[in-house]
Formats: C-alpha cells, structure tokens, sequence
C-alpha cells in the first residue's frame, strides 16, 4: 500500500471516528454556555481551548464532523445517484437523450450554487437537510458531465464493439463496461466533491443557510472565529486545520482508492 | 566523412540494459534502414540519438554528428541541434500536429524560433516546404487546420516541419505504418526524393523489411537490443546469413498451408447494401454534403470459404463490416446470413453464427476483466450460459496455444500476440460459421503474424469456418484468402480468385494497390546457394 492511502486513510478515519464518538461521548455538552469560561487557551481540562460562549471547541469539532460529513456523503450520493446515470444515458444515446440531459446539465450549471441553496432555504426555511440537498443538485451536472465525457472516450473502443457483437445492449454494456473503465474518474471526482461539499457546508453556514445553532459546524465557528482571530487565535486555527486534514485526507484516499481497483497499477507495484 | 558516426553506443535504464554495442555510420545522402520487430531497441537508438530518453536514463558510448558529440550536450545545446541539424518524423500523423494551429504556422514556428526570422518571410519558407513535400496551393493553403487533411497529408506537412531548416540529418521513426498502401508509397517516394535533392542523411526506423529492400542503401537489423548484423541492403537480404535475419525473412514471406473446404452453399449474402452518412455543412446554410460509405454493394461468401476484401483507408470496408455484424442498420438493400436477415434487431441465436476479431490488441479488452469472463462474454447469445464455460474456455484457449491457467490472468500480462489469440478463442467460443477478421494481424510482428496466420489456417481446417478478411495489406490477404473484392468509394470494384486477380489486376484501382505494396525483389529472396 501507498504512504498516501495509508494517510488518507488515517486523516478521513479520525474524522469519521470523531463524528461517531460524538453520537455517544463528548468531553463537554455543546450546547451548554459557561461564558465565565470563554476564550481559553487549550489545557487540561479543555484540550483544544474553549469560544467566546466557553463552549469546548474539542467537543464542538466532533459534533461539526458529524454534520460537515453527513451533509458532504449525502450531497456526494445525490450528484453520484443521479448525475452517473444521466451522463451513461447521455453517452449511449447520442440525439435526444444526450442534448436534452446536456441542456438541463447547462440549466443547473447556469446557478451559482449559492443562488440554489438561497432559493431553497427561502422556499423551505434553513437547516442542514436544505444545504443538503442544495449542494447535491450542484453536483448532478458535475457527475453527469465527467461520466459522459469519460464514457463517450470508451464506446469507440474495441471491446465495447465486442460486447455489442455478443448481443449485449446499451444499457448493460454501461453497467458491466463503461463504468467499471471510469471508476477512476469517479472516484477522483467524487473525492474532490467531498472535500467541496465541506467546504460548501462551511460556506453555507457562514453566511447563515446551513446547520442552525445550536448544532455546531465547522463552517460557522470559523465564522464566529473571524472576529477573535487576533484574540484566541486557536478558535479559528483548530476548525480550520479540522477542515484542511479531512479534505487532504480524502483527496489521498481518493488518489490510492483509483490505483488499488486498477488491475494495472496493481501489478505495477 | 561520414555524417554520423555511432561507436559503441549502450543504453540501460534504472541499472537494465537496453541496448548495448550498437554500432554504424551513416553518409550524406545515404538511407539508412534500422529493422527488428517491437521491443528490439530501434526507437530508443533514436531516442538516443536525439537526447530524448526518459528519466532514469544513462548512455554510454559515441555519437557524432558532423563532429559534435551528441552525447555530451547540455540540454539547451541539444534544442538548438534538434530540428535543426536533426530532424525527426514520427509514426502517428494524427497527433504529430497541434489541432490548434494552422499548418503554415506550425512549420513557420520552427523557422522562426531557431532562426529569428520574422513571421512573414517564415510564412514565404513554409510555403516553399508545403508546395516541396506535395501540398502546393491554393488547394492546400497556409491556413488550414490539421484536421481538415487525410492522414498521409498529414505526414506530409509533418515531413515539411522536419526539413524547414534543411537538417543533416532526418530521422524517420515508422513514418508510414498508420497508412495505407496507397499514401505509404507516396511518402516513401517523397522521403526519398529529398534526400537526393538536398543530400541530407535519412535514418528510416521499420519493422516492414519491403519497406527498407525498396528504400535503403544499407541496412542494420536489431534484436534485443543488438544490431546483429548490418550492411549493404541487397548483399544483406540476399545472403541472411546471421539466423535471426533469416527468421525475419521466412516469416515475412510465410505462406500458411492452403486449405481448400469451401462449398457452393451460399453463408453469408449481402445484396445492394447501402449506406450514406450526411456530413457536416461547409458555409451555414448550405446543404448538408452527403458520403456514400456503402453504395450498392453485393457479394456472396460461401460455408467454409476465406474471402478477402480490400480496399484503402475510406473506401468503406469498416462500415460494411459494421453492417454485415448486424450493429448498424442498412439504408438500402439486406444482408442475409444462412437466408435470416442481419441487423441491429437480430436475434441472438443468429448473432451466435457469426463473430469478429479486431485489429487492435490493446483495446479489444475490458482491462478490468480477466481472461475468463472476457472469452465468455459471447455466452450472452445463448439462453443460458452452458454450466461448463469454464471448461469451454479453457478448451478455447488451448486452441489457440494458450494455456488453461490463463483464464485467471488480467490482459495487460499478455503480449500483442498473445492478446490476439485471446480475441480469436473469444470469437471461437460460440462455434460460430464466420469469424470476421478486421485488419486482425495488421498490428503484429512478422513473426508472431506467421504463427496467427498458421492458427488461423488450422481453426479453418478443423471447425470448418469461414473468413471474411479485411485488409489494406495485400501481402496478408494474398496469403490466406481463396478469394478477395476490391472495394473503392463505397462500390466494389473488382473481384476473384486472389492469385488470379493480384497476378493480373484488371481495374486501376487495384492495380494501383498492387504496384503500390512494397515488395522485395524476389530474385533477392532466392535459396541461398
């Protein structure tokens, strides 16, 4: 195995053992304010420090990584879920399907993220399930595009010719041929989604759409930190790095995840 | 003296070498022909040569270009040499050139980076190379992009680049392997009318012994690495007298034995098939042109027969093939296979009667598949998969000479001939009546080429099948097939039994292709005394 996969994998699994600890165990409750304990420097008995409401900012990033992971996952599985099957059909289809798939593709990719997730949340009030679903719309024409792209490449090769004079149709050459062939692709996107999708989540947050108070989230105790920054420096620095090793850790994961399925890469070794 | 001069010459990559004592001198004005089969070492001596090995290379040795040692250069110093005392030609004319840019900037660019010389009078030289190399206006103006020429035109403009500084010496690295024979003999005349002109040196990489019997005044032939033996081309190729060399001559002239099982039951029919494309509109609104790929054609191919069918690149061999495997409709007339109509609708067990081996051994596998399930995959055809395809593929793959215990093997552990033989035990799999070969040893070495065409010959013999062989190289289809159409824009124009028809051509067409395939002289092919 890879250095990077290996660290990919230790980065994105601490992440993922915080989020799970915090569903039964946190240093602190998050949502109780001690303001005679505010801003302090980590120490003992608060390991990475406390915010301007005395709140643990240790117990406050395991919860975050709860929400940032949930909210990026389910925003990756809906653009994956829909946008992989769109872009297939688009790339077996040439005509019809294919423009019409591509126009709506252009429709979506018309709206800034940002406006979608405004029209959303205006339409059906803020919470983290909107900036779900808000960012995984915008991932829909992502995936759509990569898969068509990556697809249209392999139906001219050889072997896609093979399976049609074995009698295999459209369809089922896309699941058993084309897909496995852009794996990789997906794979690489899908990582990089991921690490978008957090840092949309904290985007979101900041400006006030994404998980509302008192669920903590990593996008909006950076926000809260901006003003203290000079301050307690470490109530910016600790999300942020929280947020920096997850999306490093994902994008290694991705990278040694592409060369481990690839039965070429793995004899290479 | 000598333009080149090679001493000792030895690559070796991280530690393994790769070449090793290689060793030759080339003159002004002299062809110099460098043959072996793939992996042999001929691209990387000019690799060598040119400065161009990858990362983790190290060479040893002398080489010597009118007296500046091309070995010990700075890079910087090996740019300045580089198209302009060398110039260099590669295989594949499609992505030689930048699609971005019009040929007459891609040659100005040249001119103008090593010379200084301003854009307009670059433009006034590249004008005066296109119009040399065969491109002269106002067909071929300076403002045409790559992709609005054929490919051999292509390589024509990729030859004009090489020369537009006038280089000693001009390195041509398999310049017409992607060509038909047609434009192969067009570039091959144009290489060597320059270097009479211009009295420029030419190192032409192959691994097509015509080519070079035609060509070079001396010949080196390389294995593993080596130079075996080398010398003046005629005296060489007559007297093969290191072993290899005459291995590579048996093989290149390899006849497989003739076997004679057809019968005048009708297999395949194709009768009045045609097939249009519209193209692309050349100034907005105007009528979309249209291509008669397949125009009106006809012909039978009988239970057990081997049928050639010819004809350059364009002519409409690959949609008619398209077609007669039922993956395209037909606009006009109908293909019939044993009297049940063939097309995109037909039925599986039809399918199952005819399968098709393609020319290339690298993309004619899922690389995610192992050899097992790839040689099943034509099992879709039936209802259901027979309980014991496991068996089935093992048995195809000893037929082909492979082993059993390849089954569990991925395709990128195999050679290009191996693969090949993959791709016949999969069209072999249903027992089908016809096996359609599409330009199916075109990308082999000569020697692996004789052992398919052998195993070919031998499945025909045993399974009683049919062929329907398509190829530009006549040499090939001479070789194997009882009779052969040539095919030309769509129609066919002449057809026969092949060694009548390739001994006394009767349609231009196909007696330009017969003059245009290289050939070594036959009496240089006689038995040594």
């Amino acid at each position: 195995m890879r250095p990077g996969l290996v660290i990919g994998i230790a980065l994105a699994g601490l992440a993922l053992a915080a989020a799970l600890l915090s569903l039964v165990w946190t240093p602190y409750d998050v949502t109780a304010l001690a303001i005679s304990q505010k801003l302090q420097a980590p120490s003992a008995a608060h390991w990475l420090g406390t915010d301007h409401f005395g709140r643990d900012i240790a117990a406050m990033l395991m919860v975050g990584a709860r929400t940032s992971l949930a909210v990026a996952l389910v925003a990756v599985g809906i653009g994956m879920g829909l946008g992989v099957p769109l872009g297939l059909l688009a790339a077996a289809k040439p005509g019809w399907a294919d423009e019409l798939t591509m126009r709506g593709n252009d429709l979506v990719f018309a709206f800034p993220s940002l406006v979608i997730a405004i029209l959303i949340t205006a339409v059906f009030g803020p919470s983290a399930i909107n900036a779900i679903i808000a960012i995984g719309i915008f991932n829909i024409p992502v995936f759509a595009r990569v898969t068509r792209g990556g697809a249209l490449s392999l139906w001219t090769l050889d072997y896609i010719r093979a399976a049609q004079v074995a009698g295999k149709g459209r369809a089922r050459i896309s699941l058993e041929h084309i897909l496995p062939n852009i794996a990789n692709l997906l794979i690489v996107q899908g990582t990089i989604q991921f690490s978008l999708g957090i840092l949309a989540e904290a985007g979101l947050s900041y400006v006030g759409l994404g998980a509302q108070p008192p669920l903590p989230s990593w996008g909006r105790m950076l926000a809260e930190a901006q003003t203290m920054v000079t301050l307690a420096p470490h109530v910016a620095i600790f999300p942020g790095l929280a947020i920096v090793a997850t999306v490093l850790g994902l994008n290694l994961l991705g990278d040694g995840l592409r060369d481990a399925l690839d039965p070429r890469l793995r004899r290479a070794r | 003296m000598s333009l080149l001069r090679v001493t000792d010459l030895a690559v070796s990559i991280h530690g393994a070498p790769l070449l090793e004592r290689v060793a030759f001198t080339l003159d002004p004005g002299e062809i110099f022909g460098l043959v072996g089969e793939s992996g042999s070492g001929k691209s990387l001596t000019a690799l060598a040569l040119m400065g161009l090995l990858p990362q983790g290379a190290a060479t040893t040795g002398h080489a010597e270009l009118q007296g500046v040692d091309l070995l010990n250069q700075t890079e910087a110093a090996m740019c300045r040499l580089r198209g302009n005392r060398i110039g260099m030609i590669f295989q594949e004319p499609m992505t030689a050139l930048n699609p971005l840019m019009t040929i007459g900037d891609q040659v100005a660019e040249t001119l103008m980076v090593h010379r200084n010389m301003p854009r307009r009078e670059a433009l006034a030289i590249a004008r005066a190379k296109l119009d040399r190399v065969g491109l002269p206006e106002p067909r071929f103006a300076l403002s045409l992009y790559p992709h609005e020429l054929s490919g051999g035109q292509r390589q024509r403009v990729a030859i004009a680049l090489a020369i537009a500084l006038q280089p000693a010496l001009l390195i041509a690295d398999e310049p017409t392997t992607a060509l038909d024979v047609t434009t192969q003999a067009q570039i091959l005349d144009l290489l060597r009318d320059l270097v009479a002109d211009v009295g420029m040196g030419l190192m032409l990489i192959t691994h097509d012994l015509a080519v070079v019997a035609g060509l070079a005044n001396n010949t080196a032939v390389m294995q593993t690495g080596r130079i075996v033996e080398q010398g003046n081309t005629e005296a060489l190729f007559r007297a093969r007298t290191h072993p290899y060399t005459a291995a590579l001559f048996a093989a290149s002239a390899h006849q497989p034995a003739r076997v004679d099982i057809g019968t005048p039951e009708p297999l395949l029919t194709v009768e009045n098939a045609t097939r249009a494309y519209t193209l692309a509109r050349p100034r907005p609104f105007a009528k979309h042109p249209v291509l008669h790929a397949v125009d009106d054609v006809s012909f039978t191919l009988h239970e057990g027969e081997s049928l050639g069918l010819v004809g350059s690149s364009g002519c409409g061999k690959s949609t008619l093939t398209r077609a007669i495997l039922g993956l395209d409709a037909l606009q006009g007339g109908e293909i019939r296979l044993f009297g049940k109509r063939v097309g995109p609708g037909m039925s599986n067990r039809l399918r199952a009667g005819v399968q098709v081996v393609f020319q290339d051994p690298y993309g004619s596998f899922n690389p995610r598949w192992r050899v097992d399930r790839l040689v099943a995959e034509p099992f879709h055809l039936m209802p259901q998969p027979p309980a014991d395809w496991r068996e089935r593929v093992a048995e195809a793959l000893i037929e082909v000479g492979l082993r059993a215990d390849d089954r569990g093997k991925y395709i990128h552990e195999f050679s290009g001939g191996q693969r090949q033989r993959i791709a016949i035990a999969r069209a072999l799999i249903t027992r089908p009546e016809l096996i359609v070969l599409d330009e199916a040893v075109s990308a082999l070495d000569v020697r692996i080429r004789a052992q398919v065409l052998d195993l070919l010959a031998s499945l025909r013999k045993s399974h009683g099948l049919a062929y329907l062989f398509i190829s530009h190289d006549l040499s090939v289809v001479r070789a194997i097939t009882d009779r052969v159409l040539v095919m030309e824009a769509g129609r066919i124009v002449e057809q026969g039994p092949t060694e009548a028809l390739f001994n006394a051509p009767a349609h231009p067409v196909t007696r330009r292709l017969v003059a245009a395939t290289p050939q070594i002289p036959p009496e240089w092919m006689e038995k040594r005394a």
